[in-house]
């Protein structure tokens, strides 16, 4: 935290953050904005009810193109890149071999075999160097193309409503997890319905120097349905409502796959891939823990990142992220814990600051939209 | 943003003395826009004697948690009830409705910064 911000990085926004009166944290070597005066909480119940725009241009995006774009990227990821049609994305990760996460990304099918990968951005230069180190044996390209991308979030039910009118592209026909090129505002962007916050919404890719632009013109045209700029706070609570996994958090270089509940992105039958045989091990021989969901059940009883999950005085496991709930009105977490214990209305404890409290485990996600 | 009539802390606590031996106590501005939303006040119970520095509560944003610490020894005789429902009242008038305790105070004020020291601590910690 000795980080000045001057030696912070900066998206092409800083600038209009700041105008916005947004408080700026360090966030994984970034200097984004946290949250705007609105806070946290209300920036929250825009994006469930109306639509809030994030800056997320500290993603990173890496394009592998060429002969063998598709085998490379088959290989280094679970899910079945085969199957994505041309125009299409989905969830997937990189895994080591024993089938721990290098990082989770998206991948966006832009041809037969050329491909946009979108990762984390405090593990952007570690996943260039992992493809990069994979990359020689197959014959295509890879670009890290993060420095010169921006990336824009529209999020929450309204976000259709105010993005059509700056775009001659059809945005209803666009499905959810599927993208395509156009104009918005003028200016060129790949257009994505996808999301980290479990509302409808789109994703916009444009060049880094159009950035500032983009986001002005969507905020405007927004902003008379209530279109606020939402921060990496309101990000957090949103994902974690929806148990959307946060690198770090939920999944890392010491938790595999199959036990962070995203064995539906592996596809041991597809082929290889690197951390296949570890995942084709696991599956046989099930993991002692198991990632839950659970609520403290005293108001007072906030639970957080990385406390300790306790049972009769021993640590059985331990909180990946918790927060209180905007939406849901309670202390909500998420945690490792033995299998055994993992059902539905078990009880565990949290040790908060040295106080063991009492949780339920409950069903995820917490939140899910109707549709 | 930081009244002449109070005393703070280093830590970001407030210290009203109403000049009858009791004081109010509560967070400033600052710490509450560190900690954004408020959500949960932890207060100790009426009766409670705390020495200056001790931990006498939690704050709890959203975001992270605070301790609070009693910026003078004293005993608690009133909290404010009223933030168990309202906690948003520690954002919104941090040094009005959002008071945290009333105490009693059984030692001096030594240590406190006047407004002007604090509004120094201040400017060199948000640069």
């Amino acid at each position: 935290m000795s980080t000045t911000a001057s030696e912070l990085m900066k998206t092409p926004l800083n600038a209009a953050h700041r105008a916005l009166n947004a408080k700026m944290v360090d966030f994984g070597g970034w200097d984004m904005p946290v949250q705007y005066p609105g806070g946290i909480i209300a920036e929250h119940e825009a994006v469930r009810t109306r639509a809030g725009l994030f800056d997320v241009s500290h993603m990173g995006e890496i394009r592998v193109k060429g002969p063998d774009a598709l085998a490379l990227v088959e290989h280094l990821t679970p899910n079945a890149v085969a199957k994505l049609a041309i125009g299409q994305v989905h969830y997937t990760a990189f895994l080591y071999e024993n089938g721990t996460f290098v990082d989770d990304l998206l991948v966006y099918r832009e041809g037969e075999q050329e491909f946009l990968l979108v990762v984390n951005a405090g593990n952007s230069d570690k996943d260039f160097a992992w493809v990069q180190q994979h990359a020689p044996a197959y014959d295509c390209t890879v670009v890290n193309e993060s420095p010169a991308t921006g990336q824009i979030a529209l999020q929450g039910p309204l976000s259709i409503g105010i993005l059509q009118p700056l775009t001659r592209t059809p945005l209803d026909p666009i499905g959810y997890y599927f993208f395509t090129h156009g104009e918005v505002a003028g200016i060129k962007c790949l257009i994505s319905r996808t999301g980290y916050t479990g509302e409808d919404g789109f994703e916009l890719y444009c060049a880094a120097s159009d950035t500032e632009r983009l986001w002005n013109a969507v905020l405007e045209a927004g902003r008379p349905q209530g279109l606020v700029p939402t921060g990496l706070g309101c990000r957090n609570t949103l994902r974690l409502e929806c148990k959307m996994a946060l690198y770090g958090h939920e999944i890392d270089d010491s938790i595999h796959a199959l036990e962070a509940g995203l064995g539906w992105i592996v596809k041991l039958d597809k082929g290889d891939f690197v951390g296949r045989e570890a995942l084709l091990a696991a599956k046989s021989a099930p993991s002692p823990r198991k990632l839950v969901g659970f609520k403290t059940l005293e108001k007072r009883d906030i639970a957080r990142d990385h406390m300790p999950v306790v049972l009769g005085g021993t640590k059985i496991g331990f909180v990946t992220s918790a927060a209180p709930s905007p939406t849901c009105g309670i202390n909500l977490g998420l945690a490792y814990v033995p299998t055994e214990l993992a059902r539905i209305g078990g009880r565990i404890q949290i040790e908060i600051r040295g106080r063991a409290v009492d949780a339920e485990i409950i069903p995820t996600p917490f939140y899910k939209r109707t549709k | 943003m930081f009244p002449a009539d109070l005393k703070y802390t280093k830590d970001h606590e407030w210290l009203k003395p109403a000049g009858d031996g009791t004081a109010l106590v509560g967070i400033t501005q600052y710490a509450q826009d560190a900690l954004g939303d408020v959500v949960f006040v932890d207060l100790p119970g009426v009766g409670d004697a705390f020495a200056a520095g001790e931990e006498f509560g939690t704050v709890e944003s959203v975001k992270t948690v605070s301790e609070l610490n009693m910026p003078a020894a004293g005993e608690v005789v009133d909290v404010n009830a009223a933030l168990a429902d309202h906690p948003e009242a520690v954002n919104e008038d941090p040094y009005g409705k959002g008071w945290m305790v009333k105490v009693k105070l059984t030692g001096d004020l030594a240590g406190l910064l006047d407004a002007k020291a604090y509004e120094a601590l201040v400017s060199a910690e948000s640069h």
